[in-house]
């Protein structure tokens, strides 16, 4: 069910989720307490549009996998601005708004394509491949009738809105903000060792996409990455076929800004003699008896430059890096309203995969995504606290995992990287 | 269209009990999976069967993902004993519904065939919604008299989902 087919609660329904101009923003004591308006109010969201999105912040638009050649271009969104991106002749790299600079159509339908030049069909205005204004049909009117555009009209002066871009290991990002800080160090050490992991010196090779409307607030999706509490507890599967337990090696590490995260972890190779018998109470999902008829799509083939066997990557604001054993892929987090987000999948594997490796990653990816045995429950649980947060009459959430520390962690039972991601994000904020 | 089910469909009068035959074949497919009996629906298929069900723009595009993916029946299995016993999902009832079968290849016990296929989901707090709209392709093999499935892929048209699709098509 979309977010629009709500019946019971339908967005607007209840003061938290109404628009209040007057309304003051006020965190509760520490960050012990998140508070609810941060995930249902018109006006925060509109804030996080201004301050984050469109902010001073790099934003994923796209895998250079993607538009490998010369007029390759990609429909892509920064924050909920639909954006294209574009590989000119010269091959650079270019990102401007989806808006025709004359009107304000959304030109470009096609999710993805090749073009010599971008044509508003509305009024066939048409733009280079770097978003520049080529050509204006009738500029100068019809003789004798006249109209056309005044003398001082400059095509240099009506392009299209370009954005700042930024590629490495061939990941696309984009800004509003002109004075960016390089993305190397946007992202951090920290982050960018487990990022070129994935990504550094690797050709990547496309294996499709999936796309869902995930009714929740978007900063849900991050703080359920900086959550690694919830891994062994909702996703029984983990737990029953033995991919990650309480007891195993793992790390929920943190930028020092607060704003990313990686949640890691090693497979442990056999689940016997990692799990205690408290554990193993505590955890109803685990299962002794329990195996796969077809245990293979689980197996690790070790291929990265890690100690982790799963590394799953929160980059602010808008992308995750999926790494979960062999199967390998991004999500690009498109905030749609307070309520509501759009998760646009790409999953990939390396050229050079031979037909093997490629099937074992297909077979992988039954882990995640929409249908994923993990990716669904997290897609089902976010839903329900936005459902949650929306409906009742309290106001705050608790995140007490831990006390009060923020950072890296060690525990998986602990929430300090969901309070590091809150200090950044009142800061960006202002409250 | 789908490579390997491009051709056009075959002579509907020689074919009209095979596409009966088929079109029960949905029908017992679609009660197994509408009461929810998913130990039951492995047992639709061949040891070696092809299960995979995918967005549109990836089949459209050649590209090979899948938002379920299995190569064998055992992986089958395991997706319907992961679903029945360790995924958490809010309640909810669905309906297939398959139309327009249309038998395009019979060559011996080997019978490719498309059909369109409408899945409705209810959940309890909500409207029934079209929660999947898609075509199947099928090639079915003939094993002792009955049908089973060598190959089902289900391409949807919803590209974008509503939040997840938990139970199969």
């Amino acid at each position: 069910m979309f977010l629009s087919n709500t019946v019971i609660g339908r967005p607007g329904d209840f003061a938290k989720d109404r628009t209040d101009p007057a309304r003051e923003y006020h965190w509760p004591e520490s960050l012990q307490y998140v508070p609810d308006w941060v995930y249902t109010s018109p006006e925060i969201y509109q804030r996080e549009i201004e301050r984050i999105f469109q902010g001073r912040t790099w934003n994923f638009v796209a895998l250079e996998a993607e538009i490998p050649k010369p007029g390759d271009y990609k429909r892509s969104f920064v924050g909920p601005t639909p954006v294209v991106v574009s590989r000119a002749e010269d091959g650079s790299v270019h990102v401007f708004e989806n808006r025709c600079a004359h009107r304000g159509a959304e030109f470009c339908r096609a999710p993805r394509g090749n073009a010599k030049e971008f044509i508003c069909p509305y009024h066939q205005w048409s733009y280079d491949l770097k978003g520049n204004l080529q050509g204006v049909p009738f500029k100068r009117g019809i003789k004798k009738e006249g109209g056309g555009m005044p003398r001082d009209f400059k095509n240099e002066e009506h392009g299209l809105t370009k954005l700042n871009v930024a590629t490495l290991h061939g990941v696309v990002f984009a800004s509003f903000s002109a004075d960016m800080e390089p993305i190397e160090d946007y992202l951090s050490p920290e982050i960018l060792k487990d990022f070129e992991a994935v990504f550094k010196g690797r050709k990547l090779r496309i294996l499709g996409y999936y796309r869902n409307e995930l009714p929740g607030n978007w900063k849900l999706y991050h703080e359920n990455l900086k959550d690694p509490y919830h891994a062994t507890l909702l996703h029984s599967f983990l737990v029953t076929f033995g991919l990650m337990v309480a007891g195993s090696k793992n790390a929920m590490i943190a930028d020092a800004s607060g704003r990313h995260g990686t949640m890691a972890s090693a497979k442990p190779e056999s689940v016997e003699g990692v799990v205690d018998d408290a554990s193993k109470k505590e955890m109803r999902a685990y299962r002794e008896d329990l195996k796969l008829a077809d245990g293979r799509f689980l197996n690790y083939v070790r291929e990265f430059d890690s100690p982790w066997s799963v590394t799953m990557q929160t980059i602010w604001p808008n992308l995750i890096v999926q790494r979960e054993l062999n199967t390998l892929g991004i999500r690009h987090i498109v905030p749609n309203g307070p309520h509501s987000m759009i998760m646009l999948w790409t999953m990939f594997g390396y050229e050079g995969d031979s037909e093997e490796m490629t099937r074992h990653r297909l077979r992988q990816g039954n882990l995640m995504g929409p249908s994923g045995f993990l990716g669904l429950e997290d897609n089902e649980a976010i839903k329900f606290v936005q459902e949650g947060v929306r409906r009742s009459p309290s106001q705050r959430g608790v995140l007490k995992l831990g006390g009060d520390r923020e950072g890296t962690t060690t525990s998986l039972i602990d929430e300090a990287a969901i309070r590091a991601m809150y200090r950044h994000y009142r800061e960006a904020m202002g409250f | 269209m789908y490579p390997g089910y491009d051709m056009p469909a075959a002579d509907a009068r020689e074919t009209r009990e095979l596409r009966l035959e088929i079109e029960e074949f949905h029908a017992a497919y679609c009660w197994t999976l509408d009461r929810g009996a998913l130990e039951e629906w492995p047992e639709y298929f061949t040891d070696d069967a092809v299960y995979r069900i995918t967005a549109r723009e990836n089949a459209d595009a050649g590209l090979e993902v899948g938002l379920v993916y299995a190569d064998s029946k055992a992986m089958i299995r395991d997706r319907a004993f992961a679903i029945q016993h360790t995924q958490m999902y809010a309640p909810r009832y669905l309906q297939h519904f398959v139309t327009n079968v249309r038998v395009l290849e019979a060559r011996g016990d080997t019978i490719k065939a498309q059909s369109n296929y409408l899945l409705l989901q209810t959940l309890v707090d909500g409207p029934t919604t079209i929660h999947q709209s898609g075509r199947y392709y099928d090639t079915f093999m003939r094993e002792r008299g009955r049908l089973l499935l060598k190959e089902r892929q289900c391409i949807y048209d919803t590209v974008l989902i509503a939040n997840d699709l938990v139970f199969p098509v």
